[in-house]
């Protein structure tokens, strides 16, 4: 029986750790080539550490290259401005649905409901044809309505905080002569705070990692966010592999900065949001 | 006046119904009457075909063997809930390291799209990390064109997608087990119930909704496949998925028409699934009003 448990454990562990090699190895071997000069990528095998770990010429080559700065500007204006806009917007209707009776109340929230179950992919052949008709095509101002538009996820979140607000706070401040909109402002948006972090985690990581809106809307080069420049290094790199490692590394050293910093939050917003 | 119109609930739900309206609503809309006719995106005028460009989506070899690839990525997203709910199971017992453990598994579903491309990109290249390991493992006589070959591509492919997606799986199983009250278990341990009974009669019950509904959304996401094919192959070698040939068709060929028909039927395969799903699974969740 005492073997039988060692084997058990030993069996535990042992999936573990093979299962850490298998996300962590493809990572650290590009990371690896990274750091090689193109004489010793060409030299070595995938799997051999670089000779010199603090070799970063290539970072400097995809840096410049790759126009890498005006990617991360703009990948940041975008989120700034979507994320403010998605939950101004979100709070609002959220605000009115739960605090206020109207009339057809049920139908708008059933249009927020189904419409969460458009994937979004599939109606950009549509979509497309809209933004052009509003001459958004190919300004950061295409992503960002996009992104604050197909939004449904968010508006779910704050409806759903919003109910363990008491309605008895909003009473006593009507009963103190505040006006509606004083009261989503002074009481209501202070108290949404945790759901409001929530939605600028998973959306935030969502935004950063876009790919589709921007590929197809925002084609001229000095609209490049970070997904579409290292995109671009599919072809004129082909031969430099270190190059394109390089520019991987830079765009996933980000996300693992912001994890290791904001783990705890981001376990509970995807959970939070995926489960809508 | 302006006092009436500040207390006015449509005020605050307005910008919310209008982007819903633009940017959901009226493309959907579109979509529908544009499937019905065919449109370079351009002519202002368009040509009504009748149900001509639904008949070659399903006639066309070209245009319903994307659903055949998107088989690969179905069975692909079994593997992927099997690894997730193993790994869920035993991390939710005291493990050494499980946060570390945790995060290791989660990791690779916050990484940027084109990043993973490029990972895997130079992971299948000829002579990359993955040969490097079959021959370290001395499997070297297995090794082939992982992306070049059209009988392996769309598997290398959709492994990629495990890789990537497993950790969300997991992550959801995890939080569905962890909020098992501790107390069932102690209970349980208490009646001489062993690990496996545990997890049969305590753990599987507690997570039936979220696997089912994990299901649910591989059929539709292994449907809307789009980024890692695109990134990496481009659709060559026979792994044009279905949004990657909708993509083409419209943007690169202009038959905005045919492609609306394409986005028409997998809307409604998405749609007539989540219905089966609201059927089979009824919502336990609270009223949102």
């Amino acid at each position: 029986m005492r073997i039988l448990a060692r084997t058990a454990t030993f069996a535990k562990y042992a999936s573990l750790v093979g299962a850490s090699m298998v996300v962590l190895i493809p990572l650290v071997v590009v990371l690896f080539a990274s750091l090689k000069t193109h004489e010793e990528y060409n030299r070595t095998g995938p799997l051999t550490p670089p000779e010199n770990w603090f070799h970063f010429a290539n970072f400097a080559t995809a840096w410049t290259g790759g126009d890498m700065m005006r990617g991360f500007v703009n990948t940041t204006l975008i989120l700034v401005v979507s994320l403010t806009g998605t939950i101004l917007v979100g709070t609002l209707a959220a605000y009115a649905i739960n605090r206020f009776d109207f009339p057809f109340k049920k139908w708008i929230l059933g249009l927020f409901l189904v419409a969460a179950l458009v994937p979004g992919v599939t109606t950009q052949v549509a979509t497309y044809q809209i933004v052009k008709s509003m001459g958004l095509v190919n300004t950061p101002w295409a992503a960002i309505v996009l992104f604050m538009g197909t939004d449904i996820i968010s508006i779910y979140i704050f409806l759903q905080f919003m109910q363990s607000i008491p309605a008895s706070l909003d009473q006593a401040a009507m009963m103190d002569g505040a006006s509606r909109f004083t009261i989503y402002r002074r009481i209501i948006l202070p108290l949404m705070k945790p759901a409001i972090a929530t939605v600028v985690i998973i959306k935030g990581i969502a935004i950063y990692n876009e790919f589709y809106i921007p590929f197809l809307y925002m084609r001229s080069p000095e609209l490049n966010v970070i997904s579409t420049a290292l995109f671009k290094f599919k072809g004129p790199y082909g031969a430099q592999w270190e190059t394109i490692a390089a520019c991987t590394m830079i765009v996933i050293i980000p996300t693992v900065v912001i994890f290791l910093l904001l783990q705890r939050f981001i376990y509970n917003g995807i959970t939070a949001g995926a489960t809508k | 006046m302006t006092g009436r119109l500040r207390q006015s609930p449509w005020l605050y739900v307005a910008p919310a119904l209008i982007l819903l309206i633009t940017f959901t609503y009226a493309p959907v809309a579109n979509m529908v009457y544009y499937s019905f006719h065919a449109w370079d995106g351009l002519d202002p005028a368009m040509t009504w075909t009748g149900f001509d460009n639904y008949v070659r989506v399903f006639t066309d070899e070209r245009y319903w063997r994307v659903f055949l690839i998107s088989l690969y990525y179905f069975v692909a997203s079994f593997a992927q809930i099997a690894v997730a709910l193993y790994f869920a199971v035993i991390l939710s017992f005291s493990t050494r390291f499980r946060n570390l453990f945790k995060g290791i598994l989660f990791f690779p579903y916050l990484l940027n799209a084109v990043a993973v491309g490029f990972v895997f990109l130079y992971l299948f290249q000829p002579d990359g990390t993955l040969d490097s390991v079959l021959r370290l493992l001395g499997l070297g006589e297995h090794t082939r064109l992982w992306l070049g070959d059209p009988d392996i591509a769309n598997i290398s492919l959709a492994g990629t997608s495990v890789w990537r997606f497993t950790g969300l799986n997991f992550v959801l199983f995890l939080g569905a087990i962890q909020s098992i009250p501790g107390e069932i278990y102690e209970a349980a341990e208490i009646d001489g119930a062993n690990r496996w009974h545990q997890f049969l009669h305590i753990i599987a019950p507690g997570i039936r909704r979220i696997i089912s509904l994990s299901f649910i959304l591989a059929v539709s996401g292994s449907l809307a496949v789009f980024e890692i094919p695109f990134i990496m192959t481009g659709g060559a070698n026979d792994t044009r998925t279905f949004v990657v040939q909708a993509y083409e068709t419209a943007f690169q060929f202009r038959a905005i028409g045919l492609a609306s028909a394409m986005a028409v039927v997998l809307l409604l395969i998405v749609l007539v699934l989540t219905w089966i799903q609201r059927r089979v699974l009824p919502d336990e969740e609270v009223n949102l009003t």
